[in-house]
């Protein structure tokens, strides 16, 4: 926050009142073209903060100062990321940090929009993240798909090569020399990807399925390393964390949820894209910031495909934050709000959004495969009409039988969303159920999801660059 | 010290052994693939157990002791 920042050291910095909480703080000084270059980067948030002596057996008081903060992690199911460090820093092996912009989510843009934009953030937050508990190595993981995300941070981290080569004293502070090894690693297109088992797995050459566990990969990850997966948002918050501490941090957000977050936000708006907002912010500050939207609104998921809906009777006055939507079933998971008009089919929209879901699926496990599939045709059935009222029964039955029963959490999180779209829009459905097809049902989907539903079934060696 | 069940799902391919072997605590979903609740064996049930995941043919079932209670 200082114009010259002085290296810290891990000391609580100095309460400064007359700061205001402001945003934006991850998306500060973001280029309207291009990425944010090293020096760039160092002038907008100055140098990363010296950490202390640290080892295997020492960790960084950075973990004490991120619980402290009350960070979570941004990639969807918000675990406590101290907690998650500790684990660990905790291992009797040498660690390895991965930085997670899989972003398998097709109504997310934020990990690859940060990573693409601003690099050295993510670079940054990996690095710290590496010292604090040991690691020598950090794997940046992004979408092959995102090609303009690879591209800007294989950049990033050439450019720190060559910084750390160069070692004039005013870049003195990077201390490259210590600094963990970097590595870009692309990772399939596919829902469940990044998920954390699928992705130690890719890593590890095989295929970017998930795996039973245990060993979970803070146990036995990459190369049976205690592996830190973390979201690149998350890094992103922990780059900022060091340099400005948990009261810096808790300025903002509830007190659950403290901090700001990047939302993804899509449909009928003036200017869809990546926002930064605190928790707790308005829905309507949120569209508000976004121009406002552009058609009348029939209902907004909150989360994403594993997400819920939430109508547009309760979207006024909406928060978000995980305590303001959780009377409504929702949570913010990887920070999703996707617009749904009241031009739309709901019913329709569901039935294509559940049959992209059952594709996804990476045919492991039984109920999975044959339980999604069940589903979307139900949802199928339902959209087309003509089907007796057991139908919604049926959901109801194939759900609980879905639910909890794979090795990952891909049919929780299809079950959710169907489930969610079945209560949300019980009205639709049961018209659609009884009179068939509506005048909408025919216009093309609006909800975004990838025309090709990539099936890893063929491993594919990870790309380490 | 109790013991559970667990399975893991991505190694079951739906024999349905575990169901002939131990109907008190596993049924069938309608594809064939057993669904366990994963609560504690009650000591009767112990051996039948033990002998349902020694009978899985892919070794998906897992007899585990349950380290919370011990």
């Amino acid at each position: 926050m200082t114009g010259s920042s002085p290296l810290m050291t891990d000391a609580p910095p100095i309460a400064e009142p007359d700061v205001a909480p402001a945003l934006p703080r991850l998306l500060a000084g973001i280029p309207a073209h291009g990425a944010m270059s090293l020096q760039e980067h160092l002038t907008v948030h100055g140098p990363a903060p010296v950490s202390g002596k640290r080892g295997r057996r020492n960790p960084s008081a950075l973990i004490d100062r991120i619980d402290r903060a009350g960070l979570g992690g941004r990639g969807g199911a918000g675990f406590p990321t101290a907690t998650k460090m500790r684990a660990v820093a905790g291992a009797r092996r040498r660690a390895i940090v991965v930085a997670n912009a899989a972003e398998g989510e097709p109504a997310s843009l934020k990990d690859r929009t940060l990573l693409q934009k601003l690099p050295h953030l993510v670079l940054d937050g990996a690095i710290l993240a590496a010292e604090a508990i040991g690691a020598d190595e950090a794997i940046i993981c992004v979408c092959e798909s995102a090609v303009a995300t690879v591209d800007s941070a294989a950049q990033a981290i050439d450019e720190r090569l060559r910084t750390s080569r160069q070692s004039s004293s005013a870049m003195a502070e990077l201390r490259s020399d210590r600094s963990p090894r970097l590595q870009l690693a692309t990772v399939p297109q596919h829902y469940v990807a990044g998920q954390e088992s699928a992705l130690v797995n890719h890593l590890n050459g095989g295929p970017a399925i998930p795996t039973f566990t245990p060993p979970m990969p803070f146990e036995a990850g990459v190369r049976r390393r205690p592996t830190l997966i973390n979201n690149a948002e998350t890094l992103a918050h922990i780059a900022l964390i060091a340099r400005h501490g948990s009261q810096w941090f808790r300025q903002l957000g509830t007190p659950t949820q403290p901090g700001s977050t990047l939302v993804t936000l899509s449909g009928p708006v003036a200017h869809p894209g990546v926002y930064e907002i605190e928790h707790g912010a308005s829905l309507a500050s949120l569209l508000e910031a976004a121009g406002g939207t552009t058609a009348r609104l029939r209902a907004a998921l909150v989360g994403g495909y594993a997400g819920s809906w939430i109508g547009e009777e309760r979207l006024r006055g909406l928060a978000l934050s995980d305590e303001h939507l959780a009377p409504h079933g929702a949570s913010m998971g990887a920070g999703v709000v996707l617009l749904l008009g009241e031009e739309a089919c709901p019913v329709a929209e569901t039935a294509r959004a559940a049959r992209w879901l059952a594709g996804q699926s990476t045919g492991q496990c039984g109920p999975c495969i044959y339980g999604l599939d069940a589903l979307a045709t139900t949802v199928e059935e339902i959209a087309g009409g003509l089907v007796t009222a057991t139908a919604m029964q049926r959901l109801d039955r194939l759900a609980s039988l879905v639910s909890r029963r794979g090795a990952c959490g891909h049919p929780d999180g299809a079950v959710n969303f169907i489930l969610s779209a079945a209560d949300t829009f019980a009205t639709e459905f049961a018209d659609h159920a009884r009179h068939g097809r509506c005048d909408a049902c025919a216009q093309p989907g609006v909800l975004p999801l990838p025309a090709q539903p990539g099936k890893p079934t063929v491993p594919r060696k990870a790309v380490v660059r | 010290m109790s013991q559970r069940l667990r399975l893991n799902p991505i190694a079951c391919e739906a024999h349905g052994m575990c169901a002939e072997l131990l109907p008190e605590r596993i049924m069938l979903d309608e594809w064939g693939y057993p669904v366990i609740d994963g609560e504690p064996l009650e000591p009767a049930l112990v051996d039948h157990a033990k002998r349902a995941a020694q009978s899985c043919p892919t070794f998906a079932l897992l007899l585990e002791r349950d380290r919370t209670r011990d």
